[in-house]
This record gives C-alpha cells, structure tokens and sequence, in this order.
C-alpha cells in the first residue's frame, strides 16, 4: 500500500544514519581508548601493581621512588663511532645530570634491604640532543616480556603462599636474576656498583649500518663486598650518607662500556645475557662531581624515558622500552599533577 | 539552485584536516592506553602530524579571515546560527590550541620535542612541573571535547545533508551537489 511522500513527514531513516553514523564514530573511539576492553594490561594497571601496601607515595616517582641527584660529566672518547654517528659519543667532555636510587616503589625503602640498586642518566649531547638511561645493578632483566613483568608484581604481592613458585614456574627465565641475586656480592656503595641498561638499542654509524647494543658503567672504585647483614643493620639512608661524602672527597668515575650484540644473540629478550667475549667498547667515562638532595635537585623533574636518544640510536625490538616509555609518562603525569605534595624545600631551590 | 559553496582551496583544507585531525585524536587515545611497541610508532606519529596540523589550521584561519564563509540559509533558526557560529569558533580554536598545547607541555617537561630523527623543536616554554601538569590536563581534556565537537560538527552536517536539504552541507561537500529546494 503505497503512501504517497509527503514533505512533512518525519524522516526516521535519516536520523537512523546520522545516530548510526555517531555512534559508530564514538564506539571506535572508545574501542581505541581501551575503554571496551578493561582487561588489557594498560599503564594504569602496571602502575597499580607497583603501587606500595600504602599507596603510591604522592609528588614521587611511581617505581625506583626513593633517590638522590648528582650532577657530573660525560667525556666521550670517540671510541663510539664505531658503532653510532650519535654526537654525544664523538670525543668531548658533555655534562650530565644523574640520579641514584633504590630499585623499589617504597619512598622509605631501607638502603640496606634494595637488592637492586639504579643508575640514571641524562647526557646533553653537543648539538643540543639527549641521551636518557635508567640502568640497574642486575645483570639480566627478571622477566622476558611486559606482560611477565606485570605478572611478577601480582605474584611479588600477592599473599597467596605459592604466588612466587607458581610464577617461576610458569616464567623460568626469572632463574638467571635470582642466581643473582643470591650470589652476587652486596656493596656499601653506590660508586663501587656496575650499572646496566639490560635493555637491547639499535645504533647506526656513520656509513648508516645498525648494531644492536647494550651499554653498562663499570665502577673505577674496587667493589668491596660487605655481608647483607652487616648492610641491613646500618641506617635506613646509609647509601646516600656514603655518596655524599665519597663525592666530597673526589669525584666518582665509570666507564661507559658499549657491547655489540652476535648474530644470533636475543635482541628482544632483557633476562637472556649475550655470552661473554662480544665485541664491547669503552666509549668514554662517566663523572659524577656534586650530590645534590632529590627535592630540589635537578633531577628531580626529569622523566628518564629510556627512548629519548640522541640521532644514531632507536629502540630495538625489545619490548621494555616503549613500555617503559609509556609508564614513565603516566608516573611523571600524576607525580606532576601531586606537585604540591612534594615541594621544594626552599624558594627558588631548583637549579 | 547553485548555493555559495567554500572556495576549492578551503574545501582542500578542510577534508584534508579532517582526515588528519580524526587520525591525530585516535592516535592520541590510543596511544596512551597501550604499553606495546605500537606506543612509540603512535607518539612518532603524533608529533609531527600535530604540527603539520597547526600549520594547516593557520592557513586555514588566513584564508577564513580573507575570504570568510558562504552565508548560512535565511530561514535557519537563529539557535542553530548561533550554533554553527560558535562551534566553528570553537573547532578553530582548538585547531591551533591542541598543537600548542601539546608543544608546550612537552617544554615545561624539559622533554625533547623530536619530529623526527634530526629534526627537534626548540621549547616554547621553560621547564615547570607545575605547567606542564596543567598542560598536560588541559591536552587531554581538550582532546576528548575535540571528538565531541566533531561528532557534533558532524552530526550538524549530516542533519543539514538528510533532514534539511538547504545547502549547508553542499557549502564544504568536496564535490558540488544538487540542492533540493
């Protein structure tokens, strides 16, 4: 039964497009936020299974919370451009600001207890480039992929009695980091530490060839070993109390070492070592010349994204940086929005 | 009837950014929902499209300011004048406010604003934790009511495409229409 159109009536099925049209553009909208999907693993959730028993401390860092800056100098021997045109490893002195800290979420984490120690860097290059790296004291990463890393955190707090097992079990690589740790000697010192990036970078010389690299410091100061008990009976802050005075004293020296990955060596994969022997190069020493306290340090305002690098280096297939890329901007974002709960301690303190 | 339609060279403009300005407003929502490699491809995007954005949406302001828009229909309500008047007001604002916005913050952050490889933008801010957490609020927030104008902006067309027939859409259409009347 045709009905004659008339102008007035309502247009149902355009409005049928125009809602159809809407909504589809909000729901891929949403889909692409994540917003349909809660159970993908975001950097809320890594962020919430670092977070301390009591909760993130506000104004801080959201991981390797407790710390202190120094500032010193990088002198590139120009060793490095061998493996990467990157200005900052042509031969000159360039300056750095740096940050030693605790490998733990805990502000009030007891030096004597932070089985992992960090090392941070960011070296201004000549022509004005960055290089950013936040390195640690192990010498494999824990775990192979983010998705283990985020595991680990739900099994290193879980209260569950077989959390650590099951995950070991179900994550074997964690085997290397613990031989590790429970045997590698501890320290007193933060200068007698070698520090390493784990993570696998991409350097390009000047004939425009890639290496895949990992780089470390190696302390000039002879590592004295001290038992771990000896080291949990001293106070709470004893590792800043040595470097500050250590530094007074002198300055506190690394050398930067570069090592070229084999062919077969796992690019992707922070818990598998290379074997020893690969090609490493010293490409220069690392200074730190003045301590300065975290709260008006210039560290302090610094994000160590370990993708911000000079031309001549970019992430590799390894999947930890861009991750960590991606957490370290949602931690700085909310420590920067808490501001005012870590201030600084005097007017105008920053440098 | 030929209706008075944007010039070639604003229509260019507009479905240009368009698509640019919905590939920036994904990308950017994206991006900070993922911890996956894909993390780093969409920021690398990101910059640079958000400044070829910005340059775009100047051009745009120019030639909007020089050669302005065809005249809305007589018979339209005067609410959906004031509408169409302030939301234009408010998509060309944000044109130009989310690319600075986004420079800005990344300066107040002490972060280098690499386009690309060799290619870093100076700071157009000094360092301050302080800014950069107003920015950064401020680019998200401005973000998602970005898509929301758009959706309206959208709508709006379609509604004048489907329901009213009267031009409006034809005006900034990449190929002219017929007008019903």
């Amino acid at each position: 039964m045709a009905q004659p159109s008339r102008p007035s009536r309502f247009p149902l099925g355009s409005f049928v497009v125009i809602a159809a049209v809407l909504g589809g553009g909000a729901a891929a909208f949403a889909y692409t936020a994540g917003w349909l999907s809660p159970e993908r693993l975001s950097r809320e959730r890594v962020l919430a299974a670092l977070s301390p028993p009591g909760g993130p401390a506000p104004g801080h860092r959201r991981n390797h919370t407790k710390g202190l800056c120094f500032t010193g100098s990088f002198e590139a021997n120009g060793a490095g451009a061998a493996l990467s045109r990157a200005p900052v490893l042509a031969a000159g002195r360039y300056p750095v600001i740096g940050r030693f800290n605790l490998a733990s979420a805990v502000l009030a984490q007891p030096d004597g207890q932070a089985r992992v120690r960090g090392l941070s860097l960011s070296i201004a290059g000549p022509d004005g480039s960055e290089w950013r790296t936040a390195m640690i004291t192990a010498p494999v990463f824990p775990v192979s992929n983010v998705e283990a890393f985020y595991a680990l955190q739900m099994a290193a707090k879980s209260k569950e009695p077989g959390a650590m097992g099951a995950f070991a079990a179900a994550h074997p690589e964690i085997a290397a980091f613990g031989r590790w740790a429970g045997s590698a000697p501890w320290t007193g010192s933060y200068a007698e530490e070698r520090y390493n990036a784990l993570n696998a970078f991409l350097f390009t010389d000047a004939e425009g060839h890639d290496h895949a690299v990992r780089w470390s410091v190696r302390p000039e100061a002879r590592p004295v070993p001290v038992p771990h008990e000896q080291l949990a009976a001293k106070p709470p802050d004893f590792l800043d109390g040595e470097i500050k005075a250590r530094i007074a004293a002198g300055p506190v020296r690394w050398t930067v070492t570069v090592t070229e990955a084999g062919p077969e060596d796992p690019v992707a994969d922070p818990s598998k070592a290379w074997p020893e022997g690969r090609r490493t190069i010293e490409v220069g020493t690392l200074t730190a010349e003045a301590v300065q306290e975290e709260q008006d340090g210039p560290c302090r305002d610094i994000n160590y994204d370990p993708t911000v690098l000079p031309p001549g280096m970019r992430t590799s297939a390894d999947p930890f940086p861009a991750a960590r890329s991606s957490a370290y901007a949602l931690s700085y974002q909310r420590r920067a929005a808490e501001a005012a709960a870590y201030p600084h301690s005097a007017p105008g303190g920053r440098p | 009837m030929t209706a008075a339609r944007f010039s070639p060279m604003q229509r260019l403009l507009h479905w240009l950014m368009a698509a640019c300005i919905l590939a920036m407003l994904f990308i950017g929502v994206g991006m900070v929902s993922t911890l996956s490699t894909r993390y780093l491809t969409l920021v690398s995007i990101h910059k640079p499209l958000g400044i070829a954005i910005l340059l775009l949406a100047l051009l745009r302001l120019g030639l909007r300011l020089r050669r302005g828009a065809p005249p809305l229909p007589a018979e339209l309500p005067e609410p959906m004048r004031l509408a169409a008047h302030l939301s234009h007001v408010v998509l060309y604002g944000l044109m130009v406010a989310m690319p600075l916005l986004g420079w800005a913050m990344l300066s107040a952050e002490g972060y280098p604003v690499v386009l690309w490889e060799g290619m870093r933008l100076p700071p157009i801010l000094p360092q301050s934790l302080e800014t950069y957490a107003l920015l950064r609020q401020a680019h998200g927030l401005l973000g998602y009511a970005f898509f929301a104008v758009i959706l309206a902006h959208l709508g709006a067309a379609l509604f004048h495409a489907l329901v009213r027939r009267d031009g409006v859409f034809e005006a900034m259409a990449p190929v002219a229409g017929r007008v019903e009347d």
